[in-house]
């Protein structure tokens, strides 16, 4: 069967056609078209929101779709639940692997399947086609052992040997090479070409653009739930493959310069960073921020902004370089040492890092000050009132009244609670995370203007945005992130969308 | 500045009323059925009665459920209050007749046991990272064996006219547990609401990671919980020492978490944390000692008892279920058309 389809390269293997899936009140995908054929490496890309994780879930049936239809091999198929896409021949490996940890790797790879004789599992039976699926990937590992003693990456090894012993026609992996050093996503990328070979069809989900041009045949692009287009790898440039994901195009951008004035400062920096990173997360990081800058932090979605903002902020340790505050090091920060330095962090993850859901606006925005003075010293009540006013007022929140739970706020004035929550705490020190994510434009407006507002009274903030004109509006430099490492800084002048975009792309190296 | 806003007495309301109405049934069938139910009787200046009584004898879960709820709020729970209990009673009997203590040593240290067993509860929940419900269930288990062991199997009684009055006592014509109970729950309410601990403890049982973002110290916050619901329970376990002038390790507190834990649950704080009501859990503790006296006093077959408890407490529950409501008006309304 696998060599009648190598024959033939270019059957269409797998295509979705007009794939619509709404939400209430969001379109998830918008008449979306996608070809997978046998035998390629096929990359999705597409920044936040942009419909990948929505497109994946209704191939594997965790969605059903309201409209459009998926063919697999010339027949049409709607799988209802991820067992039904399973049978059809879609298997799905997922980042944090789906498997049960205590048992045996062969109980893994057979889990569901077993071979069994009047009843009683055979044991010997199992091993041996567990042993035969670890082969097909060329790997000789012992099947007794327990997977929870493999590393992460033999464990997503055997996750993909169980999708593809499932006799799997297309395999779709999804952000499998996140938590894996640069020899084992070697071994990975053998294995998918391996597999490609016999006339699998693999969708690749990364966030990774160096590993998207090392495997992939094609990339689809998504950008707000809807098809920009698919392309042949080798015919699609960095540059162009980002103008289109963040949907910029390079020859319409006119290049804003900041209108923040690029003056150097000399004032002594508020915080800085030496070499400083985390296994894992981000290297390398060189950079300070003194009072009166917005520093920048560009790049796309998982090349370790988020993960530069938590190390700054103490919320998680680094595990190499210094972090300097006022010229002093700091080994141990945590969020609380952090805001008592007058740090301020907010996250982009507004419902599970942001908001006290059943509490009040007021009591939201007073917490951190509140944190910062400790239990026994309230702030009086009035007090209270007069920030929760103050906020409401200069943010523009609406509400009735700064009693109302906050979860019966919109997105956008959530956001500007959290906002007022970290302004009440009067930082010297702000980190934005997506500040303007999922907001309205008027809105956007609002938090920008403040932004500038807040710098010009001598704050320094970290500004991290996916939407690089906010960057350029507001940022005095720009520090380049791609694949978890700081990659470039721009400053001044030098700040535009395009050059941000060749900076990613790695254009000005090359 | 009151204790409660406008606001936060009509969350409240909006969580008890139901609690209430069933009370008002469980005291308006008593009305009808139970005769002298209702009568208070003033003898030698002390008030008499089947209501005194409910109270008097609800303190011991009143205590406790006012420390309960604060650990609920932090979204945990605390299984071993009826252990600590148990230890406490045998600690201070020990030490009033073995060890001739002065009431007063007794109270103290007795207070400071309790709040030290808490703080071991908290600890092993906030800095071991124990879930709550396994951490305290080491304490309960092992409580009984400490209370035992205290104890040496044996029943102490003691005879003690300070220790008497706790539980046994009368001030202002009333049981002396009624002031204990309504000053506990007036200096807590007043410390937590007062001081900045209210909002950090609902911050921390509604979103620990970002009330950890925000700075606050959920370590700290989860140890005063389990420190707090360890003090009440040691107080309450001299209450019941004292009302029987002797120490049972086997029994006394026995089965009480779970009385505690309703009796929040019932006032309206969530088992998944956040909003708390201290006094809601005293109008629960009152709502199960009320059905409890009930049942004893309308001569409920004995094993029928627990099961008449069980089959009310479910009502409550089901009343206080918004979705329950709804089904049920939805049957009703069907009913109507189908009979119109």
């Amino acid at each position: 069967m696998a060599e009648s389809r190598q024959s033939s390269p270019n059957d269409d293997l797998l295509v979705a056609r007009g794939i619509s899936k709404i939400f209430p009140g969001v379109k998830a995908l918008d008449a979306v078209d996608f070809t997978l054929r046998s035998g390629e490496i096929h990359a999705l890309m597409g920044e936040n929101g942009a419909g990948k994780s929505t497109l994946i879930k209704v191939l594997t049936g965790v969605y059903e779709f309201n409209s459009g239809a998926i063919r697999l091999s010339g027949r049409e198929i709607r799988p209802r639940s991820t067992l039904e896409a399973q049978q059809a021949g879609i298997s799905t490996v997922y980042q944090e692997v789906n498997l049960i940890p205590h048992l045996s790797v062969a109980e893994n790879i057979c889990l569901g399947r077993q071979t069994k004789r009047f009843g009683f599992i055979q044991w010997k039976a199992i091993r041996r086609r567990a042993n035969e699926a670890l082969q097909r990937l060329g790997l000789e590992i012992d099947v007794t052992q327990p997977l929870s003693s493999c590393s992460i990456a033999i464990q997503q090894l055997v996750a993909i040997a169980r999708a593809v012993d499932i006799s799997a026609k297309v395999l779709i992996l999804d952000e499998p090479t996140s938590s894996l050093d640069a020899d084992e996503v070697k071994q990975l990328f053998a294995i998918m070409q391996k597999l490609k070979g016999s006339g699998l069809g693999i969708i690749f989900v990364t966030h990774f653009l160096d590993q998207v041009y090392a495997v992939s045949d094609r990339i689809t692009v998504l950008r707000n739930g809807k098809l920009v287009g698919a392309y042949r790898s080798a015919e699609l440039p960095r540059l162009h493959l980002i103008s289109k994901m963040i949907g910029r195009d390079a020859s319409e951008i006119t290049d804003q310069h900041p209108s923040a004035e690029a003056q150097e400062t000399t004032a002594e920096p508020i915080i800085e960073a030496a070499a400083l990173g985390r296994h894992g997360a981000v290297e390398n990081l060189n950079f300070k921020i003194a009072p009166g800058e917005v520093l920048g932090l560009a790049g796309l979605l998982g090349s370790g902004r988020t993960e530069t903002a938590r190390l700054l902020f103490g919320a998680d340790r680094p595990t190499s370089g210094l972090l300097k505050t006022s010229g002093e090091t700091k080994r141990h920060l945590t969020p609380r040492r952090a805001i008592n330095l007058a740090f301020g962090f907010c996250s982009e993850d507004r419902k599970t890092e942001g908001i006290i859901t059943n509490l009040s606006i007021r009591e939201n925005i007073a917490l951190a000050l509140q944190a910062r003075r400790g239990p026994f010293r309230p702030i009086p009540i009035t007090e209270q009132n007069q920030l929760a006013q103050e906020f409401i007022t200069s943010l523009k929140i609406a509400t009735t009244d700064a009693e109302k739970p906050i979860k019966f706020l919109s997105g956008g004035n959530q956001q500007k609670v959290l906002l007022g929550r970290w302004l009440a705490s009067k930082p010297r020190f702000l980190i934005l995370d997506e500040p303007t994510r999922g907001i309205d434009v008027g809105a956007k407006f609002e938090i920008l203007n403040l932004v500038r507002d807040l710098v010009k009274r001598g704050m320094a903030i970290l500004f991290i945005s996916s939407e690089l004109e906010e960057v350029v509006r507001s940022c005095n430099r720009v520090i380049v992130l791609r694949d978890r490492r700081q990659i470039g800084e721009l400053r001044g002048a030098d700040i535009s969308e395009s050059k941000i975009m060749q900076t990613i792309a790695g254009t000005s190296q090359n | 500045m009151p204790l409660l806003n406008f606001r936060e007495l009509r969350s409240s309301w909006s969580r008890i009323r139901w609690v209430l109405f069933i009370l008002a049934a469980i005291l308006l069938y008593n009305f009808f059925f139970t005769p002298g139910f209702f009568k208070i009787e003033l003898k030698q200046g002390h008030l008499y009665g089947s209501l005194i009584d409910i109270v008097d004898r609800a303190a011991p879960v009143m205590l406790v459920s006012l420390g309960m709820t604060l650990v609920i709020a932090t979204a945990g729970v605390d299984l071993s209050v009826g252990a600590i209990m148990a230890i406490i009673g045998s600690l201070a009997a020990k030490l009033i007749t073995e060890n001739h203590w002065p009431f007063a040593g007794v109270l103290l240290l007795a207070l400071a046991a309790g709040t030290a067993l808490g703080l071991w509860n908290g600890s092993l929940v906030s800095f071991v990272g124990v879930q709550p419900i396994v951490a305290t269930l080491i304490l309960m288990v092992a409580g009984r064996g400490i209370a035992q062991l205290l104890t040496g199997g044996q029943i102490i009684t003691f005879e003690n006219n300070s220790f008497a009055f706790l539980g046994g006592g009368y001030f202002l014509g009333l049981p002396f547990t009624f002031t204990i109970v309504a000053l506990s729950f007036l200096v807590l309410a007043l410390f937590v609401r007062k001081s900045a601990l209210a909002l950090f403890i609902e911050a921390v049982g509604d979103n620990e990671r970002a009330s950890h973002l925000s700075g606050i110290n959920s370590r700290f916050i989860k140890c005063f919980a389990y420190a707090a619901v360890g003090f009440f329970s040691a107080l309450a376990g001299l209450i019941v020492a004292s009302d029987i002038k002797a120490a049972d390790a086997n029994n006394a507190g026995l089965y009480l978490e779970l009385d505690a834990i309703l009796a929040v649950v019932l006032g309206g704080t969530a088992l998944t944390g956040g909003r708390f009501y201290l006094f809601n859990s005293l109008i629960g503790a009152i709502l199960i000692q009320t059905l409890t006296t009930t049942i004893l006093t309308r001569g409920v077959a004995v094993e029928l008892t627990l099961v008449v408890k069980a089959i009310i407490i479910l009502l409550v529950c089901l009343v206080q279920s918004e979705q329950f409501r709804a089904l049920a008006t939805r049957v009703c309304l069907r009913k109507n058309e189908a009979a119109a």
